[in-house]
């Protein structure tokens, strides 16, 4: 197990938009810059699988400003735990790695937010994202039928992907109603790039089931997902399928921001105009501020990047652009709310955490996270709550505490390479 | 054009390329239950991106290995825990 240390002016984890925008706006300035990613190629989850040539525009832009930077790409590389300020341990195919920086910038994006219905625990359910990520690495899901379900402008993006690598995408069931999605469109149509973006995928999309004001409340099947039931306010019916891409909008990641003691605000990051979090030296850029999609990302996190390099006036050329993309974010996030009937949904048998095999029912009878997690391992498994924490958030209002190193878990080797440091 | 090689997936051979992750792998095998949740249910991939764990399977004899982020090499050995 080797123990290589790295030392940068600006570290940023996560090599998403929002962490390519400010590594190679820090770099610009001549600051030694160093990326980390989870991923063995950057990009994040919206950039998967593109490359420099990609004819998804921005993405190959970027792309190639960053492999034409000083930058230094660390993938794969996963961040664990602060052994003491201004150092960051991680571990990678090659064993544990110490960085350190002068300024760090947590561009740690955001996951699907999953909640629990009977037979969500079953093969080839997915997150809508999910199953977009695993035909990006090259599973074949041509001629299978596909239900997206659960809420978020991603449902449209993941279904059109889907179709274009040939999949027979039966419905998508949106949970927003019909009243609150047409707002969000006559908010989108003031501004000229959404309302395009939005029209390419309507087309791409023609003749497939959009239903708003529908949602999942079943899986069945033997062994994996063969149908799922849906319903609206008028009716329930049960639909086929091979495959079930279901997530409810986005969640921040800010398990890191967490431990390094930064400021929440609900569940987001608190940062000032230059994007710096409550830990001073310590930027946030993209969703873990607040989910706003890829150009709020971009406008953060050239930001935080000259921010982060002493260049406070080229960062503030941005702060334009990121007040008209807050406005998005803020659409978002009032168009999305879930409804009160999915908090219904799971039964006294259906599992909520999958970990550790945590039924519904047992968890009602807590009074908080903290019990719950005492009595019956809810959120103590590897995945150390970041699926059920959301969820039981949603069903029973108990806030996530504050993480705890390790963030993830990491081989006995990795920890002992990090006591060794110390 | 991306490699072209074989893995094995539970001891049969799939034929893959390097851009693929061996999540990909073991699903194209016909594969779809990855685990075995502590009660004994079968389980597959969730999040596709590293974070819930659901994928976990043994690659090249390593346990608890997250299929969904790593890529296919030549010759690799994947089993699951079915």
């Amino acid at each position: 197990m080797t123990n290589s240390r790295r030392s940068f002016d600006v570290l940023v984890v996560g090599a998403g938009p929002a962490g390519i925008a400010a590594a190679c706006c820090a770099a610009q300035e001549g600051a030694r810059v160093g990326i980390v990613d989870n991923n063995a190629r950057p990009g994040g989850q919206i950039w998967r699988g593109e490359t420099q040539d990609s004819d998804v525009v921005d993405a190959a832009s970027w792309l190639r400003k960053l492999v034409g930077s000083r930058v230094e790409i660390l993938a794969p590389m996963e961040v664990f735990a602060q052994p003491e300020a201004g150092r960051l341990v991680a571990t990678s195919p090659d064993g544990a790695c110490e960085l350190s920086y002068k300024k760090l910038i947590l561009c740690t994006g955001a996951r699907e937010r999953f909640l629990p219905f009977p037979g969500w625990t079953l093969p080839n359910v997915m997150g809508a994202g999910g199953l977009q990520a695993l035909v990006k690495s090259g599973m074949g899901i041509a001629g299978k039928k596909v239900v997206v379900a659960g809420s978020g402008p991603l449902l449209l993006a993941v279904a059109a992907h889907l179709r274009a690598h040939g999949a027979d995408v039966r419905t998508i069931a949106e949970q927003a109603p019909w009243s609150r999605l047409v707002r969000f469109g006559m908010a989108l149509a003031s501004r000229g790039q959404k309302i395009s973006q939005a029209f390419q995928l309507k087309k791409q999309l023609s003749r497939i089931a959009y239903r708003a004001g529908c949602w999942v409340v079943a899986a069945e099947g033997n062994g994996k997902v063969e149908s799922v039931t849906l319903r609206t306010e008028r009716k329930t019916w049960k639909e086929p399928c091979d495959y079930l891409a279901c997530g409810f909008h986005l969640v921040p990641n800010t398990e890191l921001a967490s431990l390094l003691g930064c400021e929440l605000r609900a569940e987001f990051v608190r940062t000032d105009d230059f994007q710096e979090s409550s830990v001073s030296g310590t930027y946030c850029a993209g969703e873990p501020t607040g989910i706003g999609g890829l150009e709020l990302s971009i406008a953060e996190g050239q930001i935080a990047g000259f921010a982060a390099a002493g260049q406070r006036e080229r960062a503030q050329a941005y702060f334009g652009e990121r007040k008209s993309q807050r406005r998005f974010s803020t659409a978002l996030e009032r168009t999305f709310m879930l409804r009160d009937e999915l908090r219904h949904l799971p039964g006294a048998e259906t599992i909520v955490c999958r970990c550790e095999d945590v039924k519904f029912g047992r968890l009602r009878e807590q009074p908080s996270w903290r019990a719950a997690k005492l009595q019956t391992r809810c959120g103590m498994g590897p995945c150390q709550g970041r699926i059920c924490g959301p969820a039981v958030e949603f069903l029973f209002g108990w806030k996530a505490e504050s993480a705890r190193p390790p963030i993830f878990p990491v081989a006995v080797e990795s920890l002992a390479a990090t006591a060794c440091a110390e | 054009m991306p490699k072209a090689f074989s893995v094995t997936v539970n001891g049969a051979h799939v034929g893959v390329t390097e851009d693929m992750t061996a999540l990909a792998a073991i699903l194209l095998s016909g594969t779809t239950t990855l685990r075995r949740s502590v009660s004994g249910e079968p389980r597959g991939a969730l999040c596709g991106m590293g974070g819930c764990f659901e994928c976990r399977v043994t690659i090249n004899g390593e346990r608890h290995c997250r299929s969904c982020q790593i890529r296919c090499a030549q010759a690799m050995d994947i089993r699951t825990d079915d």
